[in-house]
């Protein structure tokens, strides 16, 4: 069924250029589940173009504009405070701060053509696609000399972890109609609501777009040490102490024995 | 083998973790120090989190403490009513480091202010242990066939009032000394977020004048209670112990605990305190070049309002 839908909306597509377009996609798997072993994931974006329903031809784009496809993975977005180590007096101290309102733990962007091919700058601050658009600051812009020194350092930082990343031609899309993207979540990636964005672009503007939300979550052991700790933080705390203690005396306890 | 932290909230390598702690397990059991001042920087080093990394080494150094004066314990080189003492102060001087602790976090630049004070108390400490000790190797070299004589110091701890017996260590000295020792290791330790067993060694050697031997296990002694007490306090107010992370850190701790204290008992007094300075001294040099080099990146990344 979903064969024969696909293939309609291919040949739609191929027909009709120019009518209104829309987004159907899906993902490999809807929720992400952290467990002792996790070490990392990979999501797959997958999709179809398909022409609006009962939409009328417009003339606006020539027919032979193709279509551009940009997918986004965000995480949970959080304030980040950023510090600069500057030389005072000879020794490298922390010397200026900037509290950034809202970066998002994790973003990934994957196109079918580079970003600044097939996204104008307008649509981009529309949409907040790019990587120094996904980041929100507006306080304390008076108060350090360079702001945007800062945020690319915040971008640097989060880029060399694995934790941002955008890349150009990670999109596979095939005969206007059909695409693909891996996304790689890495280890170090935090716990809630990741959202994916599927935009698609023509002439640098966006046509289309579609959201899915992908919840990543602690489960068995995991869950219960981190809900213990944040719900029964004093337990917890004696729990702790208890397995330090017993494993202190097992390991004296066997040592004593082995030596007879 | 892979394992994702519940707490720290990422994936790290087990046997990485299981390395590190017995590495500091053995240093720990050998010369009595409770190895934060080691542990903490390199688990910054493989990415967890600070707040993470000094909650969690509370935890496994209460762990490998403990493995370690059980050995002492039986070898009876632990001076208990020396430990309680050093205790009371210690608690007074830590409830005292955290009110400078806070004074000076409104100031800012508390994070300079605990690296500054690593440097200059690592430095002094070490070198002149490490020019104590090795003189005092040499003395021992050249006269190996003659038993050594007991060094009895006389200095002002003898003279002042409320003396008491410390049989263990063999010392009938004031119990002020030990108190105002506790207390000034109580602070320090609670500024720069360790068991302070590094700074309490020297000082129960030089200033209190214990046989090297018994010192070990007695600040292994109060250093149990001192991290628990953190640990606990970690625990209900920032929620940052990792139970995953410590168990790792902690098995190999307690293993290492183990074969350092046999270590310990091989080597002559001064050698251990050969050792101790030039570890000191490697950590304070390594210190010293984060603040005098310049940084690869400039820029680091932190929670708001939180503590680095």
């Amino acid at each position: 069924m979903r064969l024969i839908v696909l293939a309609l909306g291919l040949v739609l597509t191929v027909a009709c250029p120019a009518l209104a377009q829309r987004v159907v996609a899906d993902l490999s798997q809807s929720r992400v589940s952290i467990t002792a072993s996790f070490s990392g994931s990979q999501i797959l974006v997958f999709g179809a173009i398909k022409p609006e329903v009962g939409s009328v031809i417009k003339e606006t784009y020539p027919v032979t504009d193709p279509l551009s496809v940009i997918v986004t993975v965000s995480g949970p977005l959080e304030p980040v405070k950023v510090r600069k180590k500057s030389r005072v007096a000879g020794i490298w101290v922390n010397s200026e701060s900037v509290e950034i309102d809202s970066a998002p733990t994790l973003y990934k962007i994957a196109a079918s053509s580079p970003l600044t091919d097939i996204l104008s700058e307008t649509e981009d601050l529309r949409h907040r696609i790019s990587i120094p658009k996904a980041i929100r600051s507006v306080g304390e812009a008076g108060e350090v000399e360079d702001l945007s020194a800062f945020t690319e350092a915040l971008v640097r930082i989060r880029m060399a972890n694995g934790l941002y990343e955008s890349t150009g031609y990670s999109v596979r899309l095939s005969e206007q109609a059909l695409f693909r993207a891996d996304i790689d979540l890495p280890s170090n990636i935090v716990e809630g609501e990741y959202t994916t964005r599927i935009f698609l672009t023509r002439n640098q503007q966006v046509v289309a777009e579609y959201a899915r939300v992908l919840d990543v979550r602690k489960v068995g052991l995991e869950r219960w040490i981190y809900n213990l700790a944040q719900e029964q933080a004093l337990l917890y705390g004696l729990l702790s102490l208890a397995i330090a203690v017993a494993s202190g005396w097992t390991a004296s306890a066997l040592f004593r024995w082995a030596r007879g | 083998m892979q394992i994702y932290l519940p707490i720290a909230e990422i994936s790290v390598n087990a046997f990485l973790l299981l390395g590190l702690g017995g590495l500091v397990g053995i240093l720990s059991g050998m010369f009595g120090v409770g190895g934060g001042f080691l542990m903490t920087p390199l688990l910054f080093f493989i990415g967890i989190p600070p707040a993470v990394a000094v909650a969690t080494e509370a935890n496994q150094i209460v762990a490998s403490s403990f493995s370690g004066v059980l050995a002492h314990w039986r070898k009876k080189t632990v001076d208990i009513r020396m430990g309680v003492v050093l205790q009371i102060g210690g608690l007074i001087g830590a409830a005292f480091g955290v009110v400078i602790f806070n004074i000076l976090k409104s100031l800012g630049q508390v994070d300079l202010l605990i690296t500054l004070s690593y440097v200059t108390f690592l430095g002094i400490i070490g070198s002149l242990m490490f020019v104590e000790s090795v003189g005092a190797l040499r003395r021992s070299r050249k006269q190996t066939s003659q038993p050594r004589p007991v060094r009895r110091q006389r200095n002002w701890v003898h003279t002042w009032p409320l003396k008491m017996r410390f049989r263990t260590s063999g010392l009938y000295i004031s119990v002020i000394p030990p108190i105002l020792v506790g207390m000034a290791v109580g602070v320090l330790a609670a500024i720069m977020g360790v068991g302070g067993g590094f700074i309490m060694v020297p000082a129960m050697i030089y200033i209190l004048g214990m046989p090297t031997k018994v010192v070990v296990g007695t600040s292994l002694f109060q250093i149990i209670l001192v991290t628990a007490f953190t640990t606990l306090l970690h625990a209900t107010t920032n929620h940052t112990v990792d139970m995953a992370l410590a168990v790792l850190l902690l098995i190999g701790g307690v293993v290492g605990a183990q074969i350092g204290t046999q270590i310990g008992t091989k080597l002559k007094a001064e050698q251990l305190r050969v050792l101790l300075a030039l570890m000191v001294l490697l950590v304070c040099g390594k210190l010293a070049a984060d603040l005098l080099l310049q940084p690869s990146e400039l820029y680091s990344l932190g929670t708001p309002g939180g503590h680095s």
